[in-house]
C-alpha cells in the first residue's frame, strides 16, 4: 500500500517537474509546479510529517504559487521565445546534468545499506513534538524569521510601487 | 477491530451520504436565501412552484441544465473547463473532516459520524481554503475578457488577504483545546453545555466575530461581494460562464457557506453538544442518543446560514479599498490581540 | 510493504537535477524562478526523509524555516520581476543581460 502510494505520487512529482521544463507558456509551468508541490505534501504525509504536509499545502501551493500565478496573469507574459542556443552548450550540457545525477545517485545507493525503511505504521511526528522543539530550543531562529518576513514585506511593497509616489 | 475492506466500504458509504445531503442542502439554501431576502424586502420570494415554493430548486436545476452551453472563442480551454471543477471540488472537500456526532459511536472501531478524524483537521480546512483561490483566479484569466480578469484578480486578492485573519482567529480556539483535531476541539466544549462553548465560556467572542467577518469575505458574500456584483464588473469572474459551469460556481459558493457554518459551529458553538449539557440526562435509547446531537448540529448550522442571509439582505456593500483596508488594518491586529489575550489568560489561570 | 529511504533520496536528487536543468535552459525569467522553487522543494524532501530516518524533529523544523525563507524570497523576487518588466517590457533573459536599458 505504501509502495503503491509512493510510486503514484513520485510519478506525479516527476511528471510535473518534466512538464515544467517542456512547457512554453509560464502559466502551464506554474500549474505543473503546483502539482509537484501537492504530491510532495502527500510524500511528507507518508514520511510521518503531518504538520509539514499541511504547511506545504497552505504556504507553498496555496500562497507562493498563487503569487506566481498572479504575476503571470498581471504581466500577461506570453509564450517563451525560442533562443538561438549554442550547439556546444547542448553537447556538453545534457551529459553534464546526467553526470551530476549519476554521482548523487551512486552516493545514495552506496549508502543504502546504512539507511532504513519507511512503512505506513511508523511513528508520526505530532504537532506537539514539533512545537516543543521549535519554541524551546529554536526560539531565536523563529523570531529572526519573523523579522525576515517583515523585511521581505517592506521590500516587496517598496519595489512594486509605481514611480511618482512620494 | 475493523478489516480494511470493511473500512473502505464504510468510508464510501459515509462519503456518499454526506455528499448527497450536502448537495441537497446547497439547493435548498438557495431557496432559503431567496425567500428570506424576499421577506426582508417585504415580498414573498419564490412561492409558485410546489407548496411554499419548495420545488423551486428542481425547476432551477432543470433550467440550468437545459441552457445552451457556450464556450466563447479565444478562451484558454483547459483552464476554462477546469476552473469550475476546482472551485466545486474544494468546496465539497472540507466536509470530510467535520464531525457530525459524538466520537464514541463506532462500528467495530470505526467512527460513524466523521469521515476522516485527522490530527491536523483544522489545517486541512485552511489548506482547502487556500487552494480554492485557484478556481477563481484561473476562471477569470482564462476567460479572455478584461472584466473577468479584473474581477478575478480583485476576488483572489480579497480571498488571500482575509485568509490571514481567518487563520489567526482560529489560534485562540486551538490554544484552548490543545489540539488541531476537530473532534478534540468539540470534546473540550462538551463539558458544561452552553457555558463551556468557546464563544461564551472560552472567551473567544472576539475570535468568533473575526472568524465570521473573514469567512464572509472568503466566500465572497455580502457585504464583501464586490467582485461578483452585477452592477460592478458585469458579473466578475463568472461573466463568460453559462449553464452547467455557472451552476458549478454557484453551487461552490453555497457549499462554501455551509462549510463555513459547519466549521464555525464546531469551533465556537460547541458542535454537536446540546446547550443543556448535563442538566438533561442522556436518553437511554441508543438511536435517540445517536441522533439528538445531529439535530443540534443541524440547528446551529441553520442559525449560521440564517445569519449569512440576514447580513446579505441588510448591510450595504463595501468598496474595494475599504474592504482591503478593513482586512489588513483592523482584523489582523484584532486577531493578534485575541491570541495574546488568550495566551495570557491561559498562562495566568492554568 | 515498505519503501527504502534511499528511494525518497533518489527522487529528491532527480527533482533537484530537473530544477538545475530548468534554471539553465529556460528563457523566461519567471520560469527560471520556478525552477529555483523546485530545487528548494527537492532539498526539503531530503530533509524530511532524514528526519524520519533518525527520528530527529529538528530536520522537520529546518524544512519549516526553508519554507518561510522561500516564501519571503518569492515575494521579493516577484516584486523585482515586476519592476524589471515595467522597465524593459520583456522577461526574456537573453534581452535583460545588460544594465543599459
Amino acid at each position: 500500500m505504501h509502495l503503491a502510494l509512493f510510486l503514484i505520487f513520485a510519478a506525479f512529482c516527476l511528471a510535473g517537474a518534466i512538464n515544467l521544463l517542456l512547457q512554453t507558456h509560464p502559466i502551464n509551468s506554474a500549474l505543473s509546479l503546483i502539482v509537484v508541490m501537492s504530491s510532495l505534501a502527500v510524500l511528507y504525509l507518508l514520511l510521518g510529517a503531518e504538520f509539514l504536509a499541511a504547511a506545504q499545502i497552505i504556504v507553498y501551493a496555496g500562497a507562493v504559487m498563487v503569487l506566481f500565478t498572479f504575476v503571470v496573469m498581471l504581466l500577461n507574459v506570453g509564450e517563451e521565445e525560442k533562443t538561438h542556443g549554442s550547439k556546444v552548450a547542448k553537447l556538453i550540457g545534457f551529459p553534464a546534468a546526467v553526470v551530476i545525477l549519476g554521482v548523487i545517485a551512486t552516493i545514495i545507493i552506496e549508502a543504502q545499506k546504512h539507511l532504513g525503511r519507511v512503512a505506513l505504521g511508523d511513528q508520526v511526528t505530532t504537532t506537539q513534538d514539533l512545537s516543543r522543539v521549535l519554541f524551546h530550543e529554536l526560539l531565536l531562529p523563529f523570531e529572526v524569521t519573523s523579522v525576515l518576513i517583515l523585511i521581505a514585506i517592506l521590500g516587496a511593497v517598496a519595489l512594486a510601487r509605481k514611480e511618482g509616489h512620494s | 477491530m475493523i478489516l480494511w475492506w470493511q473500512f473502505a466500504l464504510l468510508s464510501i458509504l459515509k462519503v456518499a451520504v454526506v455528499t448527497v445531503i450536502l448537495l441537497t442542502a446547497v439547493a435548498y439554501t438557495v431557496l432559503l436565501e431567496r425567500k428570506l431576502v424576499g421577506r426582508i424586502q417585504n415580498r414573498w420570494g419564490p412561492s409558485r412552484v410546489g407548496p411554499f415554493g419548495l420545488l423551486q430548486p428542481l425547476a432551477d436545476g432543470i433550467k440550468l441544465f437545459l441552457k445552451e452551453d457556450m464556450i466563447p472563442t479565444g478562451v484558454y480551454k483547459p483552464l476554462y473547463l477546469a476552473a469550475p471543477l476546482i472551485a466545486l471540488g474544494c468546496a465539497l472537500l472540507s466536509i470530510a473532516v467535520v464531525p457530525f456526532g459524538p466520537s464514541d459511536i463506532t462500528w467495530h472501531g470505526a467512527k460513524l459520524f466523521e469521515i476522516a478524524d485527522l490530527n491536523i483537521g483544522l489545517l486541512v480546512i485552511l489548506g482547502v481554503t487556500s487552494i480554492s483561490v485557484y478556481g477563481i483566479a484561473l476562471a477569470g484569466w482564462s476567460s479572455n475578457n478584461k472584466y473577468s480578469l479584473l474581477g478575478s484578480l480583485r476576488a483572489s486578492a480579497q480571498m488571500i488577504s482575509y485568509e490571514l485573519a481567518l487563520g489567526l482567529s482560529l489560534v485562540g480556539v486551538v490554544l484552548r483545546a490543545q489540539s488541531l483535531s476537530l473532534a478534540e476541539i468539540v470534546k473540550v466544549q462538551s463539558v458544561h453545555g452552553i457555558l463551556s462553548w468557546n464563544v461564551f465560556g472560552g472567551g473567544q467572542f472576539l475570535a468568533f466575530f473575526i472568524y465570521l467577518t473573514a469567512a464572509y469575505a472568503e466566500t465572497n458574500r455580502a457585504p464583501f461581494d464586490l467582485p461578483e456584483a452585477e452592477t460592478e464588473l458585469t458579473g466578475g469572474y463568472h461573466t463568460e460562464y453559462s449553464s452547467m459551469k455557472f451552476a458549478m460556481f454557484f453551487m461552490a459558493e453555497y457549499a462554501n457557506m455551509i462549510t463555513v457554518g459547519c466549521v464555525a459551529t464546531l469551533l465556537f458553538l460547541g458542535g454537536w453538544t446540546s446547550p443543556f449539557g448535563d442538566l438533561i440526562p442522556p436518553p437511554q435509547n441508543i438511536i435517540i442518543h445517536a441522533f439528538v446531537p445531529i439535530f443540534w448540529f443541524v440547528a446551529k448550522v441553520f442559525f449560521f446560514l440564517f445569519l449569512y442571509i440576514w447580513v446579505r439582505g441588510t448591510v450595504p456593500r463595501f468598496r474595494y479599498d475599504q474592504l482591503m483596508g478593513y482586512g489588513w488594518k483592523y482584523l489582523v491586529p484584532a486577531a493578534m490581540v485575541n491570541i495574546v489575550g488568550t495566551s495570557l489568560v491561559m498562562a495566568v489561570f492554568p | 510493504m515498505h519503501v527504502p529511504s534511499s528511494w525518497y533520496l533518489i527522487l529528491s536528487a532527480l527533482l533537484f537535477t530537473l530544477g538545475v536543468v530548468g534554471f539553465l535552459i529556460k528563457r523566461s525569467l519567471i520560469t527560471v524562478f520556478m525552477s529555483i522553487e523546485l530545487m528548494l522543494n527537492a532539498v526539503n524532501l531530503s530533509f524530511v526523509t532524514f528526519a524520519h530516518e533518525w527520528h530527529a524533529v529538528k530536520g522537520q523544523i529546518f524544512v519549516f524555516f526553508v519554507m518561510m525563507v522561500a516564501a519571503a524570497e518569492a515575494a521579493v523576487g516577484l516584486a523585482i520581476i515586476i519592476a524589471i518588466f515595467r522597465a524593459r517590457g520583456t522577461l526574456n533573459v537573453d534581452q535583460i543581460d545588460l544594465m543599459k536599458l
